[in-house]
């Protein structure tokens, strides 16, 4: 009967809902329970203001242009030196979340670790305007931020790590002083076919 | 007992089991829905896992305006909902729940009775589609005549394969005659009876009439309130109707492993509310079938099928 392909189907649907229904559910009940995010969830950006030098970079960088910044120049007159130094002093720092589209560019380009994502997500408002989030807003989610993970046992080492190993190996590190630049140092380490071809 | 005290009981015990059972079964169908498409299904309405759900759906029908399309036949429009529902009421009234007095009406015709109220059905699709002045309406209410003239007769067929083995028409003779090798002898007629009568409810796979993705809500697009919710009901009643038939007609209806006398109605309950979870089983994991499909299933499947049967049943019958 050519029905019996038909049958085999017919059936195979039954116990695939058959079969989840006596599995549990993959339902989340959010707002009762607290999700589980993942490890450098994306959930909004904090400020550390002490760590800012208004590089401006983040800024710049932003593609959505959604970080205003503002400064001015105060002179610290230092005991002792010739003269007074200059220091950028943070007037502003405005991140708008209701454009940010959280690629975590500034993030990734501050050269002083003065952003960091925090997991939390729960600031929705209820006008648009109150998602501008000033500098003290965005200080108060330092309290948030996670320590960073400790590195994955199976994954490679990090930069920093491979570099020193490499530094320790080379034959010159037994000197100990530095000779001179770091880009010299690390040359015999790489697998040069003539060392007289690395003279400059 | 006055006749007229056992009158009133017996037909509140029937409005008891008209608005529970539904109920039962809609909330069922919720939750097994759910889990079947690991989801969790309503959890908020009365606290505990969402029980309350559709008293909350009831209550929010209750409130909405009950809107009249302009163009719509007034009094046609109005009744229809009410036409789709009692038959429904009127079929539970000869369902045995258990042996000797456990049923609201004894009929002696009670299976012909059956048929031909549950026959009304396709009256109040006609009545609601055309007055709706809708012609998506229409379009829906003409597939359900087709697919409900259509699914009558391998409906009737069957039925009357089992009224045949039986010897008689009266329900509660049918399960008194029914033994558990009928199982099989009849298992064709069950299949049939059972497919039939999910489409004789318009229930999903044979949703062609609703078809909510082409035809907005089918005949019942135009409804609002409490007579949409008359038609949901009368969906859900549906499902009790068809349950009960299949259980009382082929499952034994109130005989069990133990008990029959005493545990009569439970065996019934279970078996109903067993067939019930089929429907909404076969609901979760079928396509709706396609409008040729659908009358090829009918024509070239259930019919020949349950005519073969009627020949079976009589040559078992004739042969003991």
């Amino acid at each position: 009967m050519s029905e019996g392909g038909h049958g085999q189907g017919l059936v195979k649907g039954l116990a695939v809902t058959l079969k989840t229904m006596v599995r549990p559910a993959q339902t989340q009940q959010y707002p009762d329970v607290a999700p589980e995010l993942p490890p450098r969830s994306r959930g909004v950006i904090a400020l550390l203001e002490e760590n800012c030098t208004v590089c401006m970079l983040c800024a710049r960088e932003c593609p959505d242009w959604c970080i205003y910044i503002d400064s001015h120049k105060e002179e610290v007159v230092v005991p002792g030196a010739a003269r007074p130094r200059q220091r950028n002093v943070l007037d502003r720092f405005d991140i708008d979340f209701s454009l940010c589209m959280y690629c975590g560019i500034c993030v990734e380009v501050c050269p002083f670790d003065a952003l960091y994502w925090s997991p939390e997500f729960e600031y929705s408002e209820y006008d648009i305007r109150d998602l501008l989030h000033d500098k003290q807003h965005l200080g108060q989610w330092m309290a948030t931020v996670p320590p960073p993970p400790a590195h994955d046992p199976h994954g490679e080492a990090s930069k920093e790590e491979t570099t020193a190993a490499r530094r320790a190996a080379a034959p010159g590190a037994a000197r100990g002083a530095p000779a001179g630049p770091a880009v010299r140092r690390e040359r015999p380490a790489r697998p040069a076919p003539e060392p007289g071809g690395a003279e400059a | 007992m006055p006749l007229w005290l056992e009158l009133t009981l017996r037909i509140a015990a029937v409005v008891g089991a008209f608005l529970t059972l539904p109920l039962i079964v809609g909330q069922t169908e919720h939750k097994v829905m759910a889990h079947m498409q690991g989801r969790l299904g309503p959890m908020y309405a009365g606290g505990f896992h969402g029980w309350a759900q559709l008293i909350a759906d009831g209550l929010k029908f209750v409130q909405k305006e009950d809107i009249t399309p302009r163009a719509a036949d007034r009094p046609v429009f109005r009744l229809a909902p009410v036409v789709a529902l009692l038959p429904y009421l009127l079929v539970l009234l000869v369902i045995p729940l258990g042996p000797g007095d456990l049923v609201a009406q004894p009929l002696d015709i009670g299976l012909f009775f059956v048929l031909a109220v549950v026959g009304v059905g396709v009256v109040a699709v006609l009545m609601s589609a055309w007055a709706s002045a809708n012609k998506y309406s229409l379009l829906g209410g003409l597939r359900a005549a087709a697919q409900l003239l259509g699914y009558e007769l391998p409906l009737v067929l069957s039925a009357a394969s089992v009224a045949m083995a039986a010897g008689t028409l009266s329900l509660s003779g049918i399960v008194e005659a029914w033994q558990p090798w009928w199982l099989l002898w009849q298992a064709p007629a069950m299949a049939v009876f059972f497919v039939a009568g999910l489409a004789e409810i318009r229930r999903p796979p044979f949703d062609m009439p609703v078809a909510d993705s082409e035809l907005v809500f089918g005949y019942m697009t135009e409804y609002t309130g409490l007579r949409f919710a008359f038609f949901l009901l009368a969906e859900y009643v549906g499902i009790v109707v068809i349950a009960a038939l299949t259980t009382v007609l082929f499952l034994g209806g109130w005989q069990g492993p133990f008990g029959d006398a005493h545990l009569g109605w439970l065996w019934t309950l279970l078996k109903v509310f067993a067939v019930a979870f089929v429907v909404i089983w076969l609901r979760v994991s079928y396509p709706r079938l396609r409008e040729d499909q659908l009358q090829r299933l009918c024509w070239l499947v259930l019919v020949p099928v349950s005519l073969g049967q009627l020949v079976l049943t009589a040559a078992v019958r004739v042969a003991l």
